[in-house]
């Protein structure tokens, strides 16, 4: 039996990741999450299930929100990957990291880097978002510990900070 | 236990190995080695409780078995440095219940010091005393109060020195904010911990007699302090064990078996071998794969051909698991069944008790015999099992997710054929585990393979292996008999639980003749804790039986339940929630229905209103709102308690409502997030939380007693919806039926 990682595979020689080119040297056919992870250090972006179905790996390409672990480094390829890790500027956190700590928007944590992207997502798209166009947009976000009521809370807490900077 | 308020004054330059009385001397040269001269304050449980439940003799430090002339062990310590930093030394995880904040506020309420000056360390078996694990909410009752009492202790030791700084009487000092003052001087003159404890080299054992400060008087503890290092949450920078990583790290993979506990026939391992950068391990019927990256390894072990004997040819599936369970019943009533006679009275021998019952239930005007089922469920924590692994020099070092870190260091050395000691388990603040975190199958997998491969190896449990080989809250069947006068007064009740347990088995209502049995059967996949135990599903068929009790007999609800209620704390929920929630106001119209439970576990008191939109139509049913209100004692934290409750509340909703394991042949056939519900954001209603903080009775763990209400209630609202009456959990897995 041959393995598919006999195959061909045309490698991936940089990414654009939090404003910066960066040098890698993967195979395309590696996850974009893995490779965030092991390669680059960025280790904000979770696994949780691999299926594409809980969020926990939830980075922006382009500024929409996509499952790292269902893209390939190949897919990522020249386009703009934003992570959790770039959120905070100059020490100070982004509004909606503020409102996440505010409103204690997690327990243990490990859906927090992707529901906090998913968030960050929609106040770049609605500025106001309703609790209905929070849950259509969070939806692929699984929160284990159960608090999206104030993962909810959290996201509206911050498109007021954002509004009133 | 004796007080063992014994001092050790040792003076002279730090540094200088002091000498060392048995039995902490080992534990005090590394210690003050290890972290500096300072204050150090030991606290002391009689060996008999350490030992409780572990059974095992135990190596390495702070584990040392109690013989004759050690009556104690330590249980946790705290240090108070030269720079003022108290660090603080317990063998508990943190995996989201938040105990890392309310264990440093149980320290700075009483010393008392900034909250910034604590630091606490948990779960390395290096570093911190022997500890069972973090399970049954006794973090709070246990290690709360220790720690409390160790830290009151510290104040004591820090005012006797701060009363020789000044040369005072110490009644003139008084401590704030990790400084003590003078009070009474003309000027206010204070000194810091860290000036205190220069130099210094001083041990105080305390045990449970140490005084501390009433929960009325609490200034820090019992406030909503915010999630001590929750920045490194929100930033991403927290390091999970499956975010390790060391110079030269490989990644490992398992091959797994066709169903759980097959055996092994033969296997072909020389494709995988074939492929670059990869080393297969075989040891037995383990056979894993090491690789440069995580694919790299996937492939490797997908490369790998195995043949597996089937299983058992009687192995049921999720459609005939409780046929089996009832069938497959072991004698008698094992598995440590509760019983007991009426309102708590012990119950006058087995026979007599179990006859009790149907004697009553002939005099009663209304009888109802009924059966409730549970099915299998996975815990699912966020965070799948993963490890890493290094060995050094014969050392293994496993950073892991669990809830029991010295237990699994034991696992790792039994595994691996070495002492204990040569075992380093290190748990980084963990992605949840909700009881299904006991044990370390990916932390002795990444060491075999780490040994085998001679480099650190990190392994991380995919989904469908978190799914599948982990362990399952146990399904159940769960049949009730009971009867009542037409009055509403029950007279008699008949609990029997098949394989799931006891805890919550017991009635808490005021019945007379009362029987509950708790039998263990023959079981088809791994079982294992989950928040609650059991209680979750024996509250679930004993509120559902009282709701269906209460509409026989044609009373309401919770008026049927405080009729036959005596225990004040719980009839105190029960109308707390009813008030916040407005039972009675409304009546079920137009698919809407309202339903009320409650129970008590683990020293919680608990009672969740629920009110549900249903539409049999369509199947779908919509928890509107839930108001749960919850009494567990002297509230720690006001805010991380209600996120607590509420999370409990979601995730019970996941299992009265959807989540269901499916098997057969000894296999899971839905171990995906796809094709296993569990609650979203759209699952997700209205939530009120009211807390009863009750002072004066000390603080209960409270991560797990609040699931148990709302499964009960959201059956009995859709019941009021729809006259469905719903006595399996999962209720509607494939929608609403009518």
């Amino acid at each position: 039996m041959i393995g598919e990682a006999d195959l061909f595979m045309p490698k991936v020689k940089e990414l654009y990741v939090n404003g910066k080119t960066v040098p890698v040297d993967v195979d395309g056919e590696r996850s974009l999450l893995s490779v965030l992870r092991d390669d680059l250090d960025l280790t904000g972006t979770k696994y949780g299930c691999g299926e594409g179905q809980c969020g926990a790996c939830t980075v922006l390409l382009d500024g929409n929100p996509i499952r790292s672990c269902r893209t390939t480094a190949a897919e990522a390829g020249k386009h703009k990957i934003t992570t959790i890790e770039s959120l905070e500027k100059d020490g100070q956190l982004h509004p909606l990291q503020e409102a996440f700590l505010k409103m204690d928007a997690m327990q243990c944590g490990y859906c927090a880097s992707g529901m906090i992207m998913s968030g960050f997502a929609l106040l770049q798209k609605s500025r106001d978002p309703s609790e209905a166009e929070i849950i259509r947009f969070m939806s692929g976000n699984i929160c284990r510990c159960g608090v999206y009521q104030r993962i909810m809370a959290a996201i509206q807490d911050g498109a007021r900070a954002l509004q009133t900077k | 236990m004796n007080s063992r308020d014994t001092q050790i004054l040792e003076p002279g330059p730090c540094g200088m190995n002091p000498p060392a009385p048995p039995p902490l001397e080992v534990t005090r040269r590394d210690f003050f080695k290890t972290l500096g001269c300072g204050v150090m304050v030991l606290f002391l449980v009689p060996a008999a409780v350490a030992q409780e439940g572990g059974g095992r003799a135990r190596g390495g430090r702070g584990g040392r078995g109690g013989g004759a002339a050690v009556p104690a062990e330590i249980s946790a310590w705290i240090h108070i440095g030269e720079d003022g930093t108290v660090t603080v030394f317990t063998g508990k995880t943190e995996v989201g219940q938040n105990i890392r904040t309310s264990l440093t506020q149980a320290v700075a309420e009483e010393l008392p010091a900034p909250l910034s000056s604590i630091k606490m360390v948990m779960a390395d078996t290096d570093l911190v005393p022997y500890d069972m694990g973090t399970f049954g909410s006794m973090t709070t009752p246990q290690m709360a109060s220790q720690l409390h009492r160790a830290a009151a202790a510290a104040r004591g030791v820090l005012l006797d020195m701060a009363a020789e700084y000044f040369q005072v009487d110490k009644s003139t000092l008084t401590v704030a904010d990790g400084k003590i003052f003078r009070t009474n001087a003309d000027r206010n003159q204070a000194v810091t911990f860290g000036q205190l404890t220069k130099g210094r080299k001083f041990t105080k054992t305390v045990d449970n007699s140490t005084r501390v400060t009433p929960a009325g008087e609490w200034k820090i503890a019992g406030t909503s302090v915010p999630k001590v290092d929750g920045r490194d949450f929100v930033t991403g920078k927290h390091k999970y064990s499956s975010d390790m990583k060391l110079p030269g790290m490989m990644f490992g993979k398992v091959l797994r078996g066709a169903s759980w506990k097959a055996e092994m026939l033969s296997v072909d391992t020389s494709a995988a071998e074939a492929l670059a950068g990869v080393k297969v391990v075989r040891d037995g019927s383990f056979v894993g794969a090491v690789a440069p990256d995580s694919l790299q390894a996937e492939y490797a072990v997908n490369a790998i051909t195995a043949k597996w004997a089937d299983p058992p040819p009687d192995q049921p599936t999720d459609k005939t698991i409780f046929d089996y369970l009832r069938n497959n019943a072991t004698a008698g009533g094992g598995g440590g069944g509760g019983r007991r006679g009426g309102g708590g009275a012990p119950s006058a021998g087995a026979a007599s008790a179990q006859d009790a019952p149907a004697a009553a239930a002939a005099g009663a005007g209304q009888t109802l015999q009924q059966t409730y089922t549970v099915a299998y469920i996975a815990h699912t924590p966020l965070e799948p099992r993963a490890a890493l692994a290094d060995w050094k020099e014969d050392k293994l070092t496993v950073w892991t997710g669990t809830q029991r870190p010295f237990g699994v260091r034991g696992e790792l050395a039994q595994a691996l054929g070495i002492p204990e000691e040569r075992v380093r388990v290190i748990v980084p603040d963990t992605g949840s585990g909700y009881g299904g975190k006991h044990t370390g199958e990916a932390a002795v997998e990444a060491a075999r393979l780490s040994r085998a491969a001679g480099k650190p190896v990190k392994l991380v449990w995919t989904r469908e292996e978190e799914f599948t080989w982990a362990f399952f809250r146990p399904a159940a069947v769960i049949d009730i008999r009971s009867g009542a006068r037409n009055d509403g007064v029950i007279t008699s009740w008949e609990f029997t639980n098949y394989n799931s347990g006891a805890p919550g088995i017991n009635s808490p209502y005021r019945i007379p003749n009362q029987v509950a049995v708790s039998r263990s059967t023959r079981t088809p996949l791994a079982q294992t804790s989950y928040r609650c135990l059991a209680a979750t599903g024996n509250n679930f068929a004993r509120e559902v039986h009282m709701d269906e009790l209460a509409r026989l007999l044609k009373m309401d609800p919770l008026e049927f339940r405080l009729k036959n209620l005596a225990d004040a704390r719980l009839r105190a929920v029960f109308e707390a929630a009813a008030k916040a929630f407005g039972w009675g106001a409304a009546k079920a119209s137009g698919g809407r229905g309202f339903g009320i439970a409650g129970g008590t576990e683990k020293n919680s008191y608990v009672a969740t209103c629920a009110e549900v939109l249903a539409d049999t139509a369509s199947g779908t049913v919509k928890v509107v709102r839930a108001v749960t209100a919850f009494d567990c004692g002297a509230v720690v934290n006001p805010n991380h308690l209600k996120n607590q409750i509420e999370g409990a509340m979601v995730m019970g909703l996941g299992g009265a409502l959807f989540e269901e394991i499916e098997f057969e042949k000894a296999m899971i056939t839905n171990p995906h997030l796809a094709d296993y519900r569990v609650p979203h954001f759209a699952d997700i209603p209205k939530i009120e939380i009211v807390l009863l903080d009750n002072k004066d009775i000390p603080s209960a763990g409270a991560g797990e007693a609040p699931i148990i209400g709302i499964a009960p209630a959201v059956g009995n609202a859709i019941f009021d919806a729809t006259n469905l009456r719903l006595r399996s959990m999962p209720m509607i897995p494939d929608g609403l039926k009518a």
